[in-house]
């Protein structure tokens, strides 16, 4: 690890005014002090925000939705009572990511902002155009089982790593970011990371000197069926190589609402609108479930190395819907939407 | 610039004594505990979160939970407290855990054991307080822990002599007998 300066900050604007170009944020530190020890990020400051007070809280907001602090550690977040009555997928999908240890030290704000996991940004010694923008990209025609088909440029085909992201875009979640004047913005997720374009290595909309205090969530839809399935190298503490969230409520035999992500195949965790609209009003069958699969992948831009991603996505789609709508049972749940309160 | 010599002190509570150090703020809680306080139950494997050799139980008792010490800096625990697997037993008056792991084989070269048997209690904490696994069937209410579920909460520890039958039969044992105890109290 470089050397670096590090300071407790002891406010948000303390936080804010020590954000020089060089410093980071640090809360969990599983992925940033991971990328230091690799030098793949090499900040000359740290400013240390776990001990700020009001980031840690699970809250219920007047609209009936929640409020989570950017501070919130992934395991007590999956764990809340709250979370796990009202939006199952969150929990759900928090439970997929990592391992029991680093959960627990894990935050909200650190999931949303962690990096990829692509080799080829890992590994100094290999071109990166998001390690250091204009080297190249080594994963473009290399060993890049890991990338993404979805939202690639010529730049940079490295996909998004969180779980947790996933399920809050089918979730519409908003972030709620501190402005550098002190002021409150909320963001809806969807705008909240970056495609690579040309410039891989701006990968949120976040401004200068803003921090992410907290995620909020809209009210549960209720009577809806939520799953997330997660396809992975090994059955746990791995990262997805196609997973998909859903929130589904069906009305008479038909599809009345789709909500559905998609992680390990997007450079930032994925929904299309056109995938869901293909569903509604709709009755359940594979015969559909495989016309969404086509919009959604319509677009892939493949590797050889992860074409693979294309009929596995479709297939893990069809599957996520036949559980979701209640044409297949689940292995672990489908969970039922109900009551957050 | 950062002068590379700058040294700040850290207070900790490890295993119930506190210690006072003064530490290069890149100095993780692993190379405190190993380096500095000569704790060297606590291993280093990968360095990176991945394999879990490294666990300790950060927080009160009561409050404790577990984490990858490689992937925490010391400075920014300064008066928290630590419990590592030197905490939880001797050699001379073993933890019932650490007794099982040995009726269990649950080991063969021992390297990710103390990880494995610190990251065993940590995990049953987690199981008392009712928090569920990507493995439980239902969100709503407590899941048994059963061999799937155990496998499910102990995936951050990895044992490369593939000792996982001894290991999950180790702490199987383990969580039945103190729910047994416990049940017997009340």
């Amino acid at each position: 690890m470089r050397p670096f300066d590090y300071r407790r900050a002891a406010s948000l604007e303390e936080a804010s005014a020590r954000l020089d170009p060089g410093a980071r944020i640090i809360a969990g530190g599983t992925n940033l002090l991971d990328l230091m020890k690799l030098q793949v990020m090499t900040p000359e400051a740290l400013v240390d925000i776990t001990r700020l007070p009001g980031l840690s809280e699970v809250e219920p907001t007047d609209d009936g939705g929640l409020r989570i602090g950017a501070l919130v550690p992934n395991a007590d977040l999956a764990a809340h009572p709250r979370v796990r009555a009202g939006w199952p997928l969150l929990s759900r999908a928090l439970l997929a990511g990592a391992s029991g240890q680093l959960r627990n030290k894990a935050t909200t704000g650190g999931n949303l902002l962690q990096r990829t996991r692509c080799p080829y940004f890992y590994d100094p010694c290999q071109p990166c155009n998001k390690r250091a923008p204009g080297e190249g990209c080594g994963a473009q025609g290399g060993a890049a089982r890991m990338t993404a088909i979805l939202g690639v440029s010529e730049a940079c085909i490295a996909a998004h790593p969180s779980d947790m992201a996933v399920a809050l875009r089918a979730l519409d979640a908003e972030v709620e970011i501190r402005g550098a004047d002190g002021a409150a913005r909320s963001v809806p997720l969807d705008d909240f990371h970056r495609l690579p374009g040309d410039r891989p290595d701006l990968e949120s909309t976040l401004g200068e000197r803003e921090i992410v205090t907290a995620v909020r969530l809209p009210a549960p839809r209720p009577g809806a069926t939520q799953v997330y399935r997660k396809v992975r190298d090994r059955a746990s503490y791995a990262f997805a190589l196609v997973s998909v969230a859903a929130s589904v409520r069906m009305q008479g035999g038909r599809i009345a609402e789709a909500a559905l992500a998609f992680g390990g195949i997007g450079a930032r965790p994925w929904r299309d609108a056109d995938v869901e609209a293909a569903l509604i009003e709709r009755e359940p069958s594979d015969a559909l479930f495989a016309e969404a699969a086509e919009i959604l992948l319509a677009p892939a831009r493949t590797e050889p190395s992860n074409a693979f991603k294309v009929p596995l996505a479709r297939r893990t789609l069809i599957a996520t819907l036949r559980e979701a709508t209640g044409l297949a049972p689940a292995a672990a749940g489908p969970d039922q939407t109900g009551d957050a309160a | 610039m950062t002068a590379p010599t700058t040294r700040l002190p850290v207070r900790l509570v490890v295993n119930g004594a506190p210690r006072e150090l003064e530490l290069d703020p890149r100095t993780t809680l692993l190379d405190a505990l190993r380096e500095h306080l000569d704790l060297c139950g606590s291993k280093k494997g990968c360095d990176h979160g991945q394999c879990g050799a490294c666990t300790v139980l950060l927080g009160a008792q009561g409050e404790r939970r577990r984490i990858n010490a490689c992937l925490a800096l010391a400075v920014m625990h300064d008066g928290e407290e630590i419990t590592t697997v030197e905490g939880l037993g001797t050699a001379e008056a073993p933890s019932d855990l650490q007794q099982a792991f040995v009726s269990c084989d649950g080991f063969q070269c021992g390297y990710c054991t103390p990880g494995q048997i610190v990251s065993a209690e940590g995990m049953l904490d987690e199981h008392r307080r009712g928090w569920p696994s990507y493995a439980s069937a239902s969100l709503r209410g407590a899941s048994p822990l059963s061999d799937a579920e155990l496998a499910e909460r102990m995936s951050g520890n990895l044992c490369r002599c593939a000792a996982y039958a001894g290991i999950r039969e180790a702490i199987a044992g383990v969580a039945e007998r103190r729910d047994g105890a416990k049940e017997a109290a009340e």
